[in-house]
């Protein structure tokens, strides 16, 4: 594999050599962390409250104490946030990077194999019928259900995807997409049926919830998510190669010795694993998925190898950016975040689209 | 006795002073209501988008939807005292300030007599005003009573709430919601008892439930001229497939009341109670 076979003849401004990208994958690698470093000291230093980073910081360094509500803001707000900014934004960039590398599609997200859809009926199943459960139940998973609901029904939603365009041990990309978009109108109706049935608390909840919110980040839920979303990202590089030769075509990738239904089956499961998990605890934060890995390939090329690893750092970078956003701008109220990355998302994106329309061949 | 009686309530309230808080956030309409009518709106330091009223509430700064509270937007007004409405949240906020130990104070709901007398107290108690709580409820109380026996008459009007007309398809108040608890306590009759909470109605079930009268929310501020109709004009409201065959389109009977008013269940209900009352004898008088 290398990369002038994927793109032929294509120079990139910034690139040492025609067709060699390392370099600037490199350094583009290295802008980001800087960026992800720089969005990450911004997010803990500014809020609503009047707790600054560096105050705290210097107070730390001589040795004197904090008082009992720098430290709440500190250690119970703004760091599990932040912390669950990083690996939501990663796990929702890195989950779009590989459905579009599987379904050879740029309109791909995570939302493809059903994730999104089982996740938002888990969760509005969970917080129209959660209140009408037995006393025991609710007593022993109280407060998670609705992020245990939602990555329960994402988790089964794709299962039964998976299984249905599965047959004698081949998975038909084309069949998930169809069947994902049945499958999404279906959870659509189920939802539609909770509505109705929904009262008028409940159904404010579930506006919320689907416009995605960091707000509810405590140590609990990122211990639960973080696991998950880790363990996702760490196999997600083994994916790489796999995808890079599944651009030239299912049959040419099985030629050049890729296991194609293995490597099928493990974006499957990272995808559900990280989106399940970081919808699970942040509700419907759209766009990350779809605009970052674009970003990247129009910057740095479409080689997986760097995509995935970049797309994780730009994510990241850009929901904390976008949470620190919107829980600062109508202090001390706070914007849902989903309607943040749409609104700063789409227009970029549809730019980006316009600029490099000759070079994406759209 | 009564000097007595003077002296001790002072001292417990001197005691409770000491704890008394000081940097108070309202959470709920009628929370904010009553905090206003204790006279201790000088403690607020915050409030919720909901409360709205009296008007000068909204000079407060605002924390949000009272269903969706920012942990640090509630914490950046450094209160020591939250006071809210039942259903306020969500937990994670709630967890995250009491580890800020600031006080929580939930103030339940009802659509009764009962449920506003309990908000007072509760609300008077967690302010260390409890005897002026207690006073502020005995009045209300008194005042509810004789507002609802005004009310009582033996020809009840079918009253049918509408919550919206989006799209022309009507959202009515069923049974279990404020809306049909307002529309007993002022003498009348809720026409639609087939579900409980807001649900959309089909045009013919809005023909079978015949309300001799409609009532709305008016969410029109002081001044605006243009607006106060919710959305739907007269004849709007009157042209729909269902309602126009109704005996309310009839007699063009609609009565709009200001939201919170209406359905906040909190100290001016029955100021409320009145402004139905008084609408509805109108309609009857005239039908």
């Amino acid at each position: 594999m290398n990369e002038t076979v994927i793109s032929p003849g294509l120079t990139w401004p910034g690139s040492s050599g025609a067709g060699d990208r390392r370099r600037l994958a490199a350094r583009t690698s290295l802008a980001l962390i800087v960026l992800l470093l720089l969005v990450s000291i911004v997010s803990l230093g500014i809020g609503a409250a009047d707790a600054s980073f560096w105050h705290s910081l210097v107070t730390v360094a001589r040795g004197d104490e904090l008082s009992a509500l720098e430290r709440v803001i500190l250690f119970d707000i703004r760091l599990p946030r932040l912390a669950m900014g990083l690996l939501v934004g990663a796990a929702l960039a890195v989950s779009g990077a590989v459905m579009q590398g599987l379904f050879r599609n740029p309109l791909a997200d995570p939302g493809l194999v059903g994730v999104g859809a089982g996740a938002g009926l888990g969760a509005i199943i969970a917080i129209v019928l959660g209140a009408s459960l037995p006393a025991a139940v609710s007593l022993a998973i109280g407060h998670y259900i609705v992020p245990v609901a939602a990555f329960i029904g994402g988790w089964v939603a794709t299962l039964v995807l998976y299984q249905v365009s599965t047959s004698r041990g081949r998975t038909s990309v084309a069949m998930m997409l169809l069947a994902g978009i049945a499958l999404g109108a279906l959870a659509a109706a189920l939802s539609g049926i909770l509505v109705y049935l929904a009262n008028d608390a409940q159904l404010r909840d579930l506006t919320f919830w689907g416009l995605g919110s960091l707000a509810g980040a405590t140590w609990g839920k990122l211990m639960a998510a973080a696991p998950l979303i880790l363990l996702a990202m760490a196999a997600a590089p083994f994916l790489a190669r796999s995808l890079n030769a599944l651009a030239l075509g299912e049959a040419a990738a099985a030629h050049l010795g890729i296991p194609i239904q293995r490597m099928k089956m493990l974006a499957v499961v990272v995808v559900a694993m990280a989106t399940g998990a970081a919808v699970a605890v942040s509700g419907g934060i759209g766009f990350i998925g779809i605009v970052v890995p674009h970003l990247l390939r129009i910057s740095v090329g479409p080689d997986h190898r760097y995509l995935l690893l970049n797309s994780a750092l730009l994510g990241a970078s850009l929901l904390v950016l976008a949470d620190t956003i919107s829980r600062t701008i109508i202090a001390p109220a706070e914007l849902p975040i989903g309607i943040l990355t749409a609104v700063i998302g789409g227009p970029v994106f549809i730019w980006i689209l316009l600029r490099n329309r000759g070079l994406l061949n759209l | 006795m009564i000097r007595v009686l003077f002296l001790l309530i002072a001292t417990f309230a001197a005691g409770g002073a000491a704890m008394a808080a000081e940097r108070v956030i309202s959470i709920g309409g009628s929370v904010t209501e009553i905090v206003y009518l204790l006279e201790q709106q000088d403690r607020l330091v915050g409030r919720d988008t909901t409360s709205s009223f009296p008007a000068e509430a909204g000079s407060l700064p605002d924390v949000g939807y009272k269903r969706a509270l920012s942990p640090e937007g509630v914490l950046s007004l450094d209160p020591d005292l939250v006071l809210a409405e039942e259903g306020s949240g969500p937990h994670e906020t709630i967890t995250v300030l009491e580890n800020a130990r600031v006080r929580f104070v939930t103030v339940p709901t009802g659509y009764g007599a009962e449920a506003i007398r309990t908000k007072i107290e509760i609300v008077g108690d967690a302010l260390g005003v409890p005897d002026q709580g207690r006073q502020l409820a005995d009045r209300i109380e008194a005042e509810l009573e004789a507002a609802v026996a005004a009310a009582s008459t033996d020809r009840p009007a079918r009253v049918l709430f509408i919550l919206s007309m989006q799209g022309g398809r009507i959202m009515a108040g069923g049974l279990d919601t404020s809306a049909d608890g307002i529309i007993r306590l002022a003498g009348a009759e809720n026409a639609m008892t087939g579900f409980t909470g807001y649900k959309p109605l089909t045009d013919e079930a809005v023909i079978a439930t015949a309300p001799d009268v409609i009532l709305m929310m008016d969410r029109a501020m002081a001044g605006d001229e243009t607006g106060g109709n919710h959305g739907v004009e007269n004849e709007v409201l009157f042209n729909h497939p269902g309602l126009a065959a109704t005996p309310a389109a009839e007699r063009q009977a609609v009565v709009r009341i200001d939201g919170l008013l209406l359905l906040g269940f909190g100290p001016r209900t029955p100021e409320a109670v009145r402004a139905l009352t008084s609408a509805l004898a109108d309609f009857d008088e005239t039908g």
